[in-house]
């Protein structure tokens, strides 16, 4: 028996076949190199925001032991904590801080603790009164500059000094829980994000309240009750269109009518919340839209068949069993909303606000625009304060995130 | 009265009236016979509570657009409001401090003309308070005698309340159109004002920016209000150099998780890029300011160009094309699955290697989904806007050098808007008319990109 050779296997195809798995690789490698990219970059992103934000969540003290035995303070006995500071202020507090710490740093060292560093002691005391008996070692916030005299950059002159404490032990970087419990000041060592953080969850709250329940009716409007004809279309172009218009026209809409009708409110979370309410409301619509439309018609004809009028059908059938995926779109577009800094930065929120909002009508900002606040500072320190907020704002974007896979594959039923 | 508290009434009434019309619906049950309504208990209770409420919650929203006014001019009547000045900040001053000592918010007044206006705003507040309140309980039991004398055994009570679904269902899907609307006609009357001082050839054809937010209002300098740069800029960084990093990266990504990616990896990939969407903006434009914009500034000036700007162009466009990857990726995803697989496995079996199949077969076949994608894309990227206030700059170049800071219709809104100038000054009035153009081209692109999708789709089906 001889050899079959096929005869298409000439030199010349074994050639162009190496050539075309050659480029069948090539491709191959290509996508991966595309997919990798993108991968990288988002690992680039998150790496470079936690590299720095590290450093935001803490911040540089002195560690100063503070003898009140011998000073005789006294706590007036109140649950108002503004009154205790202020008795404790008029107590020379301040004075005994200072006091303190020139023992302890020197004299050079003493004029770098932070002006507002007896707050701290003040607040320990508040939350532990028998200190004042005894006395205790406490952090104490450093300047400004002495803090990035220690990171490395800033005054050349302080940074010997920041060596020189460093060395004894005495200057460190130190855990900052106030950061999540402070708001914004115009000094690094002094701001944190709660005031942000309090905006953001107040003006969160009026959006759901607003977008939630129209979101969710337009969508059973729509999928269940709305006859075939031009209003509908009409409703569906809009709500759409809605959805894909650029968030900053939102933001023009809420400056053009919203601040008209109530000129009071600028800057308050009520009016944000209103204005996101708009931006999300078309995405629970067509995410409602799609849930409802996931019901098989015939839990709808056995309902109707045992007598359930129509509003019946839909309200106790219809929308409990489309409500983990309205839920799930819902929490998606919240979360897009939590993430927006543009129309609020039209609407005015954007202020300088160092107590944290306690109502929907306070002068609030958000956490995003906190974010865009501190990027324009140029200090060293708020550079990792912005890297830090960014932290948080993505952890909770994740939380939410997460929140809506669990419901997703927790609830929904495929029929 | 305050909101909250006309709220909490009419919330408070609507209940009542449901509690007691379920308990009354309970006693008809009791001696219908057979113990049977056509309506069930609960809907007597809804009808009667959203007859009490709803008049109640229509009406503190009228009390309180209302009232504001009435109390106002209830002061002005009183003797010590001759003396303050007609119009202007003085006057505002001092009817607001007479205002917050008379609601206590205040411990005394600051201008002694306010101390004259300070019993008068008492009197007026107490009054309009209890007329709120008094008018608030007539409407209230006037509403509930209304609702309870139509409530008898026979009534068909849940017809009734199914009506006022229907209509808060229409209502709600009402808003929408209403919010379309509002934007059209918002954009549409300031865009008006604005051509009225600036003309509109001035704008859409000059190429000098520089809006002077200081000159006098009344007579703008048409020369200054030139919009040629601006689009320019966001076509540069939104249509341009984003799309370079983002259409062959989405592009080929998706084919790679669609074609090659085993199951494994597409469940752990795919969501990192959806994570890559769901990164806030503001985060990105830190990003680009922070990171990339000093690096593309050290390359640049390492390569011998000297003046190299710390905002760029490329800083912007390059981070925004990351953030629209995810986009154009899940677009052409979609499109690519929805080819028939039999034409995939048609190419296959002739012999064709993967890349043959999708390079000539099912690229082509989607492509009408990619190009849809990528306008989706490129109307997402071009409405982008803290990136670019970030990254890009505010200066108005009309320049093809991607390593000059650049500004886009997005930044000049905001810069327009965030000045120190008043709502009637041009300048402010500009970025109504950029948003205006901004909000034609997006909705062009996103009504094409639509209907192509809707004609692919059904080509296949």
């Amino acid at each position: 028996m001889s050899e079959v050779i096929a005869p298409t296997r000439t030199p010349a195809f074994e050639a162009r076949l190496k050539k075309r798995y050659a480029a069948e690789k090539r491709f191959k490698a290509l996508g991966l190199g595309a997919v990798g990219f993108a991968v990288a970059v988002l690992l680039f992103l998150l790496g470079t925001m936690f590299a720095n934000g590290i450093g935001g969540f803490q911040r540089t003290v002195f560690e100063v032991p503070i003898d009140f035995s011998r000073v005789g303070l006294s706590v007036p006995d109140t649950d108002n904590d503004s009154v205790i500071i202020r008795s404790l202020q008029s107590q020379g507090l301040p004075e005994i801080v200072q006091f303190a710490a020139e023992e302890t740093l020197g004299a050079e060292g003493a004029a770098q603790v932070n002006s507002q560093a007896w707050r701290d002691v003040a607040a320990q005391i508040i939350a532990d009164p028998t200190i004042i008996r005894r006395g205790a070692t406490f952090e104490l916030p450093t300047s400004e500059d002495l803090a990035s005299a220690f990171a490395g950059d800033g005054k050349r002159d302080l940074q010997p000094l920041a060596r020189d404490l460093a060395e004894r032990g005495l200057l460190v970087d130190a855990l900052d829980w106030g950061f999540m419990q402070r708001s914004d000041a115009t000094d690094p060592q002094l701001a944190g994000i709660w005031g942000a953080l309090m905006g953001s969850i107040l003006t969160m709250i009026v959006t759901l309240l607003l977008a939630f329940p129209v979101g969710v009716l337009a969508a059973l409007y729509l999928e269940e009750y709305a006859p075939r004809n031009r209003w509908t279309d009409l409703i569906e172009v809009s709500i759409n269109n809605l959805a894909a218009v650029p968030s900053i026209i939102f933001g023009l809409l809420g400056l053009a009518v919203f601040l008209t009708i109530f000129p009071g409110y600028r800057s308050a979370p009520i009016i944000g919340g209103m204005t996101l309410a708009l931006m999300t409301m078309p995405v629970i619509v067509i995410s409602g839209r799609n849930a409802i439309k996931a019901v098989p018609p015939s839990i709808r004809d056995g309902a109707l068949a045992i007598g359930a009028s129509p509003v019946q059908v839909v309200f106790h059938h219809v929308l409990p069993l489309a409500l983990p995926g309205i839920l799930t779109g819902t929490i998606i577009g919240m979360a897009r909303a939590l993430g927006e800094t543009a129309p609020l930065l039209l609407i005015g929120m954007r202020a300088f606000v160092s107590t944290p909002p306690s109502t929907f009508t306070d002068n609030a900002t958000v956490l995003p625009m906190q974010i865009f606040l501190w990027s324009d500072q140029i200090d060293r320190g708020f550079v990792e304060r912005t890297s830090a907020a960014i932290i948080v704002l993505l952890v909770f974007l994740l939380l939410m995130n997460g929140l809506a896979i669990y419901l997703r594959n927790r609830f929904e039923k495929k029929w | 009265m305050s909101p909250a508290i006309l709220l909490l009434l009419a919330i408070g009434l609507g209940l009542a009236g449901w509690l007691v019309a379920r308990s009354r619906a309970w006693k008809f049950r009791a001696s219908a016979p057979g113990g049977r309504l056509p309506s069930l208990p609960v809907y007597h209770a809804w009808y009667a509570g959203l007859w009490v409420g709803v008049p109640v919650l229509l009406f503190a929203a009228i009390w309180n657009a209302v009232s504001p006014g009435l109390i106002l001019s209830h002061v002005l009547s009183s003797p010590g409001a001759q003396d303050i000045p007609a119009f202007g900040m003085q006057r505002d001053a001092i009817l607001s401090q007479a205002r917050a000592v008379a609601e206590g918010n205040a411990d005394r007044v600051l201008l002694p003309e306010a101390q004259a206006l300070v019993e008068p705003f008492r009197e007026a507040l107490t009054l309009y308070s209890w007329m709120g309140l008094a008018a608030t309980l007539v409407i209230a039991i006037a509403a509930g005698i209304w609702a309870f004398s139509r409530l008898k055994p026979q009534f068909a009570a849940r017809q009734h309340v199914e009506r006022w679904v229907s209509v808060t269902l229409l209502l709600a899907s009402l808003v929408a159109i209403l919010t379309t609307f509002g934007i059209f006609i918002t954009l549409v009357f300031e865009t008006v004002r604005f051509f009225g001082m600036v003309s509109p050839v001035d704008f859409l054809f000059g190429t000098h920016w520089g809006p002077d937010p200081m000159a006098a209002a009344d007579r703008p300098d048409g020369s200054r209000y030139g919009a040629i740069p601006l689009f320019w800029g966001t076509l540069f960084i939104g249509a341009i150099i984003a799309m370079i990093v983002a259409i062959p990266i989405g592009l080929m990504s998706a084919i790679y998780l669609t074609q090659y990616a085993k199951p494994g990896v597409r469940k752990w990939i795919k969501p990192a890029l959806e994570i890559l969407a769901g990164v806030p903006t503001v985060v990105y434009g830190y990003f680009a300011a922070l990171t990339i914009a000093p690096a593309i500034r050290e390359i640049a000036i390492s390569a011998g160009i000297a003046n190299a700007s710390s905002e760029s162009a490329l800083a912007a466009g390059l981070v925004m094309g990351v953030m629209i990857i995810p986009f154009v990726s899940s677009m052409a995803d979609d499109s690519i699955a929805a080819v028939p697989q039999a034409m995939r496995d048609g190419s296959l079996a002739m012999g064709a290697t993967t890349n043959e199949t999708i390079r000539r077969v099912l690229v082509p076949a989607a492509l009408p989904g990619i190009v849809a994608g990528i306008m989706l894309a490129v109307s997402r990227a071009i409405g982008e806007t803290m990136i670019v206030v970030m990254a890009a700059g505010y200066a108005a170049n009309l320049s093809a050098n991607p390593l000059e800071a650049m500004t886009t219709v997005t930044v000049q809104i905001v810069a327009m808007l965030t000045g120190e100038a008043s709502m009637d000054h041009p300048a402010t009035l500009s970025a109504f008319a950029l948003g205006f153009v901004l909000f034609i081209i997006t909705l062009a692109l996103n009504v094409v990109a639509l209907r192509v999708v809707k004609k692919y789709r059904e080509a296949y089906e």
